[in-house]
């Protein structure tokens, strides 16, 4: 216990100069004048929008990318002390004071920093000279498209960062293997491999190739582990476990990690509310949440609800109904049943609620014990302002000639009989017997006389409709869709017997009480699910370019143009390493096929060790070229230059690689016996 | 077959191509020429004499002879057991796997029914199974290479490759399984140090010229068969270019003569280089309120009418330049003109109103009122990389027309206008100056009587133009299939689960019926094989890494499983993965290749599954009966599965499945399945 005074504290510290100085190098480069220029550059200012949400707590949905990027900057901010106020609607504008620019770049710029040591490692754990090395470091360090994209508010040099991160420790991991397994050193490698690709898929989902990759290897490794006839069954499983739990089952919590904390951050509602499901939007404080929390959670008859459609697009909307009828005669000459309109409409208003009736009684109140709805039960849907029910028949609808046309019905007495029964259908039910559930149930409306399914069609009627989207019964339903689901969002039990009083209670916000929490799950798979699915618009740019356009670098972005000095940022690669970068992955993939095909007629030109290295090396740095670049081929979104510059990072560490090679084999032949 | 004397579904769409052949008349379609060739000849041989007009799925045969048409695809659907059956028993040497497989197929209601009717499927699908059992039938002539069966089979391989590409694209998918094999079994020979480089040599050309040369020479000689024969103008010239159009006779073009340089008030038709884009156009219609500024439409269209001509006017002028007194003046490269619709006599004319779907152009719009209008109708036009000065030439110069007043250069985005716009695609003018083929237009027609015509002889295309423009058209029509907004499609994970079928015919109860969709019981035990098989597939590959020992006769099944197998599960993967990344839209029948690959491998794993019980249990009495007792099982039940669901294929009338005195009643297994 007291061994400390028997023998002296030793500290043996194993400095690599070169790795502190070419640290440094790096820090410098990237941090220098780091808050010049103080305006919004380029995609600074789709970025800082969501660094202000997170500011302000304030949920907000956006497609391009996972959670963990967004916060990692929004990070920056927080410790800069940036309280969200800055209006991000313009390249070129002038920060306010309040907009900590230098602590919003830091963290870019550490990334951007920290990857040029980290390529001196790869290099040395892959089994190049010190010389190689620091070749690869000096690369990095100087080619000036990962200059400008590391000193700006923007996501590629994080996603660069645990891009190298993951590939490094994956070395240092697999080099470890071959003397301590199970070591601490093993065990830590390995967790950081799965956990820096997590956070390169969090960063970017393009992140999710090189994740692939390193998951290639290590599958090939394993392979080969399994071949290993010196190891014992249960040896074997150990280290098959280990992997899996690592590279498999961390990367999932971590990436569900990030999504957590999102949602822990933000809590209030926004604009982007609209998008998600009534659920989800009754989580989040404010909007909705303060609407209908307090509701009752069983629908039963007589009670008053809104129904939301479950696909809303083109917008979400309510079920809808008001005084004006169906025109007698459409534009084109069709007719209609002149009866009451029901429409979606995309706005709260009194006119979208409704009753749910029991078809045997009169009563549109709530019972003493309520009644609840369940999934089968025959209903009518009683329009609050105006009594009518909800009715459809074969006429066809005024834009969806396929589809039955719905009405609130109005008897003229021309014997047109009001066909008026739905049944209800629970999508979502666990049992055949489950309650109709305010927000959490989906269901559909059969229509019992001709079985059509009651729909948002999501085209808009004409100025007769008011420009609200048509509803129509569907007669030929094919399968589940969401136009076909509706869920109610706001609900409460009906008290009143007359009209009267009804519509003054209609016109009275609900309140009652009762919470209902969405799950963490629940939230995650929803957000994810909209975030994979918002359709951005696939607008071109003026900067945007091709794939192609890359390699030969016949593309160039300007970031930013000082207004009055013409002073400007300009993305452009450097010419020179760009070519020979690409030219090295050419004699790369020349050389392996070539000792390729030696090999398999047994003329080994490198002695085993020495190919497995070569092969290795390819396999990452080439083939984190190749992943991180084929697949935007394949891609519809806009592409600019900086989405290859994750692909560029693994081709620069190719040059070294090849260089050393040729120099040391090919051109100086007598070197070989010293490998 | 007799049976079905209305058409179904997409026989309006082949069997009208059929007609095409018959009467010579060129048309435009997405997919290779083959297959509509043969189903043409079929029909020619067997005295169809193409009058009928099939045009709406429906309509009644009445006295034409289809059935030679609908025979032909017929026997070939029929073929596709046998090979199944002869490759199924050449992998596993075992009859019982044959015969399952067999039984799988004939008894698959799916298969049947997309067999009888005249579609481009069954030929594709006995192309596709030919070329996958003359490849098995080649790898196990390998140890007599360069016999007289050996060379039969590889140039059949190559025969049928070329044949499954020139009746659809997706036919490039058994093209890549056999390449795969292929270079598996040339680096098999590659590595045995026994063969002389001069052997292995022999073996690569032969590859090369029966896999490569012959398909590729197959595939040409099939486009030289098409366009040979399809020498009348017809339906689908506007797709093509004005070069292309000079061959056809019948086509304004063909053998005309034109004046050939343009000058004011010449009248022309403007077409986009862009291919399968179309011709300038404007008509009577305004934009809609809402979607810029409200005045005339200007869209590109495909087909040829009076719309698209357009008048060529000095700016500043409206005299008429056609005016005998006045000498002819030429358009030259930099002058700034003004292009006058000649129906409406409105001037083509753009300004800062955003277009109507590409928001970041500006519209394009017919201005003014008998040719008077304002500055926003003037155009600069010049030719790509001429000097200025120069005239331009009618069909030859590739021109561009940019805006005076905002500079933008004309284009068309290739996008499809909602119904307002007629479904033509949208017009543009684009203020990215980047040159792409949306901005470059050629004048094609060219009336102008005061000036000397000349022929257009010069024109005539050579063949490997007409190919490579032909493919570009077609690459770009199977892109631009879309679904549409709201639409039900199907989606590609959908089709193994056999989650939702395809209405060939008829939609009420009193309709005769047939509904696309596989045999439940075959589709779902195919799917169990896939998971049964990746199970036990690993288990005897890790095993033989691990280099255990089995006994020789599971030694025998594991080699058929793994090798066999692994053949058939390719396939299957190939034939069904791509379609993930397809978006273009897809329907059911699109499954139906992969269908077949799996259907193999179940017969093959049921077998050899069988097999290993009965080993396992060798030492029970009744062990010997395991096997037999099991395939005879499994031939029953899917015999009587077929019994259930025949009508499906062979046609229904009667009422719908809910009903009980429907013949289907009881066996609408999924909600989804609308029959």
């Amino acid at each position: 216990m007291l061994g400390f005074l028997q023998r002296p504290v030793v500290v043996t510290a194993d400095i690599n100069l070169n790795v502190v100085a070419l640290t440094a190098v790096g820090l410098l480069s990237r941090l220098w004048q780091l808050s010049y220029p103080r305006a919004v550059v380029f995609d600074e200012v789709y970025y800082g929008q969501y660094i202000s949400f997170y500011m302000k707590r304030i949920f907000f949905l956006d497609g391009s990318g996972p959670p963990f990027g967004h916060m990692l900057l929004a990070l920056g901010g927080y410790l800069g002390g940036f309280d969200g106020n800055f209006l991000w609607n313009r390249i070129g504008a002038e920060y306010s004071t309040n907009v900590p620019v230098w602590s919003l770049r830091l963290l870019p710029a550490l990334a951007g920093a920290l990857s040029v040591p980290m390529a001196y490692q790869i290099m040395w754990e892959l089994g190049f000279s010190h010389c190689a090395a620091v070749g690869a470091a000096l690369l990095i360090l100087i080619e000036n498209s990962l200059i400008t994209q590391s000193r700006l508010m923007l996501l590629e040099s994080v996603l660069i960062f645990f891009n190298l991160l993951a590939v490094l420790s994956y070395l240092k991991f697999s080099n470890s293997q071959k003397h301590r397994p199970f070591s601490p050193s093993w065990w830590f490698w390995l967790m950081l491999t799965g956990v820096a690709c997590s956070c390169a898929v969090g960063t970017k989902y393009v992140g999710v190739f090189t994740y692939l990759l390193v998951l290639g290897v290590a599958a090939a490794h394993a392979w080969h582990l399994i071949g290993d006839q010196t190891l014992s069954n249960v040896h074997v499983l150990c280290h098959l476990l280990a992997r899996a739990v690592a590279l498999l089952v961390i990367p999932v919590l971590v990436y569900l990690l990030f999504f957590y904390v999102h949602l822990l951050l933000l809590c209030r509602s926004g604009p982007h509310d609209q998008i998600m499901s009534s659920a989800f939007q009754a989580s989040l404080e404010g909007g909705l949440a303060r609407i209908t929390q307090g509701q009752p959670l069983e629908v039963a008859y007589g009670s008053q609800v809104t129904l939301k459609n479950v696909f809303g697009q083109p917008v979400p909307c309510w079920l809808h109904s008001h005084q004006s009828t169906y025109p007698m005669i459409y534009e084109n000459g069709r007719g209609s049943s002149h009866q009451q309109q029901v429409t979606c409409y995309p706005f709260k208003d009194v006119n979208n609620w409704w009753i749910v009736k029991d078809p045997g009684r009169h009563q549109l109140v709530v019972n003493n014990p309520p009644r609840p709805v369940r999934h089968g039960d025959i209903v009518q849907l009683v329009h609050g302002m105006t009594t009518r029910l909800l009715n459809t028949h074969d006429v066809a609808a005024p834009l969806s000639p396929h589809s039955q046309e719905v009405s609130c019905y109005i008897d003229y007495n021309v014997s047109m009989p009001a066909q008026n029964l739905w049944r209800l259908d629970i999508v979502n039910r666990e049992s055949d017997t489950d309650v109709w559930k305010t927000i959490l149930s989906e269901v559909r409306f059969v229509h019992v006389n001709t079985s059509a399914i009651l729909k948002l069609s999501g085209a808009p009627l004409p100025d007769w409709g008011f420009r609200q989207l048509e509803v129509v019964g569907e007669k030929l339903s094919r399968g589940y869709h969401g136009s076909t689901v509706w869920n109610v969002e706001e609900h409460r039990y009906g008290r009143s017997q007359e009209q009267k009083e009804r519509e003054l209670e209609l016109r009275s916000p609900a309140q009652m009480d009762a919470s209902r929490n969405l799950s963490f799950m629940a939230r995650f798979s929803e957000l994810q699910w909209r975030m994979l699915t918002v359709r951005s618009d696939d607008s071109e740019h003026k900067y945007s370019s091709t794939p192609l356009d890359w390699v030969t670098l016949d593309t160039s972005i300007a970031y930013w143009l000082h207004p009055r000095t013409s002073a400007q940022i300009h993305l452009l690669g450097n010419i020179v390493i760009w070519a020979s970068a690409s030219l090295a992955t050419l004699v790369y993939a020349l050389l392996f096929v070539w000792y390729l095909l030696r090999r398999r007629r047994r003329v080994c030109d490198l002695p085993e060790d020495c190919w497995l290295r070569w092969a290795l090396a390819g396999a990452l740095c080439a083939g984190g070229w190749a992943v991180n670049y084929v697949p935007f081929f394949l891609m519809e979104k806009t592409l600019f230059l900086y989405h290859y510059l994750p692909a560029l990072a693994f081709q620069i560490l190719l040059l070294p690689v090849v260089l050393e090679h040729v120099s040391g084999r090919l051109c100086s032949p007598l070197m070989s016996t010293s490998f | 077959m007799r049976k079905g004397i209305q058409r179904r579904w997409d026989e309006t769409h082949f069997g009208k191509m059929g007609s095409y052949y018959i009467n010579r008349t060129f048309f435009f379609d997405v997919h290779p020429p083959l297959g509509k060739m043969l189903i043409g000849l079929a029909g020619y041989l067997s005295g169809y004499d193409g009058t009928f007009l099939f045009q709406k799925p429906g309509d009644k045969y009445e006295h034409h002879s289809y059935l030679g048409m609908r025979g032909f695809c017929a026997f070939l659907g029929a073929l596709l057991i046998p090979f199944a059956y002869l490759t199924v028993l050449e992998l596993s040497q075992s009859l019982p796997a044959a015969l399952l497989t067999a039984a799988l197929l004939t008894f698959d209601t799916g298969c049947l029914t997309l067999s009888q009717y005249i579609l481009l499927d069954p030929i594709l699908m006995f192309f596709i199974m030919a070329a996958m059992l003359s490849m098995v039938k080649y790898n196990s002539c390998a140890n007599r290479p360069f016999s007289a069966p050996w060379w039969i089979w590889l140039s059949l391989t190559g025969v049928n490759l070329a044949g499954a590409l020139g009746v659809k694209f997706v036919g490039l998918f058994i093209i890549l399984q056999v390449g795969w094999n292929t270079l598996s079994d040339l680096w098999h020979l590659f590595g045995d140090l026994n063969l002389s480089m001069v052997t292995v040599g022999k073996h690569l050309t032969a590859r090369v010229l029966c896999l490569i040369v012959l398909p590729l020479a197959l595939y040409t000689a099939t486009y030289a068969v098409h366009f040979m024969v399809l020498n009348k103008s017809g339906p689908g010239d506007g797709f093509f270019s004005s070069a292309f159009q000079a061959r056809l006779s019948g086509n304004n073009l063909h053998n005309a003569s034109i004046p050939e340089h343009l000058a004011y008030g010449s009248v022309i038709t403007v077409k986009s280089a862009r291919m399968a884009v179309g011709y300038l156009h404007s008509h009577g219609h305004l934009y809609p309120e809402g979607i810029g500024a409200r005045q005339q439409q200007v869209t590109t269209y495909l087909h040829k009418d009076y719309n698209n001509l357009w008048i060529i006017k000095k700016h500043n002028t409206n005299s008429d330049p056609l005016d005998p007194s006045l000498p002819v003046e030429f358009v030259r490269h930099g002058d700034i003109i003004r292009l006058e619709h000649k129906e409406t006599s409105r001037n083509l004319h753009s300004h800062y109103h955003e277009a109507p779907l590409t928001r970041k152009h500006y519209q394009v719009t017919g201005y003014g009122i008998n040719g008077t209008g304002d500055s926003n109708d003037f155009w600069r036009i010049e030719v790509v990389n001429r000097k200025f000065g120069n005239r331009i030439k009618v069909l030859r110069s590739r021109i561009r027309l940019i805006h005076l007043v905002t500079g933008c250069v004309l284009g068309s985005s290739g996008k499809v206008l909602p119904k307002w716009g007629w479904e033509q695609l949208e017009v543009t003018c684009t203020p990215y100056l980047k040159e792409t083929l949306n901005s470059i237009w050629n004048v094609e027609d060219h009336i102008n009587p005061k000036l000397p015509n000349i022929s257009l002889d010069v024109l005539h295309p050579g063949f490997p133009e007409i190919m490579l423009e032909a493919h570009m058209v077609m690459i770009r029509g199977n892109s631009g299939l879309k679904p549409k907004d709201n639409e039900f499609t199907s989606k590609p994970w959908h089709w193994p689960i056999n989650y939702q079928g395809l209405r060939f015919s008829g939609i009420n109860d009193t309709d005769f019926r047939v509904y696309l969709l596989g045999n439940p019981v075959v589709w779902w035990l195919n799917l169990l094989s896939i998971a049964l098989y990746l199970l036990s597939g690993s288990i005897f590959a890790v095993a033989v890494q691990r280099g255990a020992r089995l006994p020789a006769e599971v030694e025998g099944l594991s080699q058929v499983l793994l090798q066999g197998g692994g053949q058939l599960l390719l396939g299957w993967m190939i034939h069904y993965f791509p379609f993930f990344l397809m978006g273009r839209i897809l329907y059911f029948h699109h499954y139906f290749p992969a269908m077949l690959f799996s259907s193999m491998l179940t017969g093959l794993l049921w077998d050899t599954l069988l097999r290993l019980c009965a080993w396992s249990l060798a030492s029970f009495s009744l062990a010997g009966h395991v096997h037999a007792l099991g395939i005879l099982s499994l031939l029953l039940g899917i015999a009587y599965s077929f019994y259930l669901f025949h009508p499906l294929a062979y046609g229904m009338v009667g009422p719908l499945a809910q009903d009980p005195r429907s013949p289907m009643a009881g066996l609408r297994w999924l909600e989804s399945w609308d029959f």
